[in-house]
């Protein structure tokens, strides 16, 4: 009887430790990303002025603020920039991380040396390999219409013009992303045994056979997650396109997220609540990407 | 078991996703405040080029001696400090003393973030009625300017005489456009200026906009396109770098100083660097379109004074203030900044003491504020149209009439 009563207060004990283990972590969910997006949403569905924001009392306008954005004339190019960049961006920095990955697998001379080297993009402060790509691009004294120039070809106008400022902050981006993918699908490749490799070269697979039917399908689970933090890393990017071209010129490079910060902070008024708006179509875009990411492991379990 | 593991894993990718996008999305706010009366008084101010060791902070913590209090500085770039200013607001931790750019005054006395001189008993009668008109809404003063700025046409005089080009006589659009066919000619390069998607572009804009007679409220005037054109017409004709629609006017800067240039539009806050430049340079008003003094816009900062709860803080905020922009002050102040000072008595002594400091004196006289014509809150919305119809005729995507007739229609929407 008592034995059974100081279990139980032991189990009561445990489970109080427990809680209060849980207690910080929970203590900051709430505090730093519960509270926040609560309060994004909030100024979205209401009607700010800088009036209401600081002195409180903004009316509640429903979905006012995103039929605005969405009839913005600034709506549709910023959505399609948005697509473009990040599908442009992720094929091909996987495409190239993952050709670097296999290279590199093979494990010469100064591999590792090469390796380490390609992970400078992603070292460097964004402030500082965007303001190189910018100088490098300028359209007057860039290194790189010098070469063109040297080479006997019309300078080009990289930031701008609206018809080459995307394809510029992509470029860029591309060149920052390459590394990441190159690293998590390196990894990939060390949890391949070796002796599957082993066995299909005694099948006499080629080496494009062995990449297709063995480093690819077994690479997969690493590739979806690699798509996916991409996906969301460029989902978001704001500082290369903002540093290069301001999302312009002529809004030839915003992108949503560039857009959001423009209403929230790009002018001198404020406008907090469609620039929550956007900023909140962003959250259910990857939201939407993660939630796929979900099903397409599910499905790949099932198969299993 | 595997399949619960890994659904967890990959909700916890999704949340981790999530929070990532909301994270750079959401805003956030920092910093407290002492409440009591006396302690620490802060001051935020624009100035992020000055450190501790430099005569800016010295003079703040000056200041704070002199009216027995302690001061907390901190330096925000200025393009941060509209945000920053409000979300402290918000949060009632607004600082004591906060020196802003003069443009951003009516937003943040729109908001209810100022307090008026007449409640804080700043005196302002010195100051220049069109420097103290950008801060002014509704009858009410909401600031004192601790220094103004303005922008004119710097030219490298060993680049025009090789091109046979006599400074002098630049009066008026023609004779600059002239002057810049004859630099091209010679083969150097003509004007750079900052045609960038941001307030820098519209306020490097306003010169050319306001000196063929047009109107903020409305854009899309003939004046108004003929100013536009101008600007198009020189890009188009190679006597401007394309360079300019992304160029920030410290960029432009740097463009001018290769010594390439004959011209460059640029502001008072350059003075100190063009001596540093190793080229002979001198200084023009910016012409109007038939010639005279184009009206450039006022640049420079305010000295304000935020709400506080504690109305008690207000005496020394405000000791700190009238120290701020006493006259011997303001001298060494605008000194520092490269600025014209806002009253008669310290500019004459500027002068005085720098005779090349005329030319600007005369252009800060001549200057108009931008949120002035009772625009107020209105012209942040006007600009933003401003900006995006320069960039879309200089990068060639519009014509300058059809640029400034959406910019029009947009800019009348907004402003409702």
């Amino acid at each position: 009887m008592q034995a059974a009563t100081q279990a139980a207060a032991y189990r009561g004990g445990r489970q109080w430790a427990a809680w209060g283990f849980l207690l910080p972590l929970v203590a900051y969910l709430l505090l730093f990303y519960a509270y926040p997006l609560y309060r994004n949403l909030e100024l979205s569905l209401r009607d700010y002025t800088v009036r209401s924001f600081v002195q409180g009392g903004a009316p509640f306008t429903g979905l006012t603020n995103y039929r605005d954005i969405v009839d913005d004339p600034t709506f549709e190019p910023a959505l399609t920039h948005t697509v473009v960049f990040t599908v442009v961006s992720l094929g091909f920095q996987f495409a190239i991380g993952m050709a670097l990955a296999v290279f590199f697998h093979q494990h010469f001379r100064l591999s590792a040396t090469l390796r380490a080297l390609f992970l400078v993009p992603w070292l460097l402060p964004l402030i500082v390999s965007s303001s190189t790509w910018s100088w490098m691009l300028n359209s007057e004294a860039g290194v790189v219409n010098t070469v063109v120039r040297a080479l006997g070809g019309e300078p080009i106008h990289w930031l701008t013009s609206p018809g080459w400022s995307l394809a510029s902050v992509t470029i860029a981006n591309i060149w920052i992303g390459i590394p990441f993918n190159l690293v998590l699908l390196y990894s990939g490749l060390q949890n391949i045994s070796p002796q599957i490799y082993e066995a299909a070269a005694l099948d006499g697979a080629t080496g494009w056979q062995r990449f297709r039917r063995v480093t690819f399908p077994l690479l997969r689970p690493v590739s979806a997650i690699t798509l996916l933090l991409g996906l969301v890393y460029t989902l978001k990017v704001f500082d290369v396109i903002w540093i290069m071209t301001r999302g312009g010129p002529a809004d030839s490079s915003t992108t949503l997220a560039t857009w959001s910060y423009q209403l929230g902070f790009g002018s001198l008024l404020p406008q907090f609540g469609p620039g929550a708006a956007v900023g909140n179509l962003l959250i259910v875009a990857a939201l939407a990407a993660g939630l796929a990411y979900i099903r397409v492991q599910h499905w790949q379990a099932g198969r299993a | 078991m595997r399949s619960l593991a890994s659904s967890r894993r990959a909700i916890g990718v999704a949340v981790v996703a999530l929070i990532a996008v909301a994270a750079t999305v959401a805003c956030s706010s920092s910093g407290d405040s002492s409440s009591e009366a006396g302690g620490a008084y802060t001051i935020w101010d624009p100035y992020p080029q000055f450190d501790n060791g430099s005569d800016w902070v010295k003079l703040l913590t000056r200041c704070g001696t002199d009216a027995g209090v302690s001061v907390t500085r901190t330096a925000y770039d200025t393009t941060d400090l509209t945000s920053k200013a409000l979300l402290a607001a918000q949060q009632g931790n607004s600082p004591d003393v906060l020196i802003v750019d003069n443009p951003v005054v009516s937003t943040l006395a729109e908001a209810g973030v100022l307090t008026t001189t007449e409640q804080t008993n700043v005196d302002t009668s010195a100051m220049q009625p069109n420097l103290l008109g950008a801060g002014q809404s509704g009858g009410k003063t909401y600031g004192v300017p601790i220094g103004a700025n303005t922008l004119a046409l710097y030219y490298n005089k060993a680049v025009l005489a090789a091109a046979g080009v006599d400074p002098s006589s630049v009066t008026d659009w023609a004779t600059l456009t002239a002057a810049l066919a004859k630099v091209t000619t010679a083969g150097k390069k003509g004007i750079t200026f900052s045609a960038i998607g941001t307030e820098e572009g519209s306020f490097q804009f306003l010169p050319w906009f306001w000196g063929s007679g047009a109107q903020l409220t409305t854009l899309d005037s003939a004046e108004a396109v003929a100013g536009l054109s101008l600007w198009t017409d020189w890009l188009e004709k190679g006597y401007a770098p394309n360079s300019v629609i992304n160029n920030t006017q410290t960029t432009s800067w740097q463009e001018f100083t290769s010594g390439q240039y004959a011209f460059a539009e640029n502001g008072t806050w350059q003075l100190a660097n063009a001596k540093k430049a190793g080229f002979e340079y001198g200084i023009l008003a910016i012409p109007g379109k038939s010639g005279g003094t184009a009206p450039a816009p006022t640049g420079g900062e305010f000295v304000t004074m935020p709400v506080q709860k504690q109305t008690g803080r207000y005496a020394v905020a405000q000791k700190l203030v009238n120290c701020l922009t006493s006259s011997d002050n303001l001298l060494a102040t605008d000194t520092t900044l490269s600025y014209i000072a806002p009253t008669d008595a310290a500019q004459a002594k500027q002068v005085a003491s720098n005779p090349e400091l005329k030319v600007w004196v005369d252009a800060v006289k001549a200057a108009k504020g931008r949120t002035g014509d009772n625009l107020g809150t209105k012209y942040p919305k006007i600009s933003e149209q401003m900006w995006k119809a320069v960039q879309s005729a200089l990068s060639g995507s519009q014509t300058p009439q059809a640029a400034l007739g959406q910019a029009q229609a947009a800019a009348a929407a907004a402003t409702r």
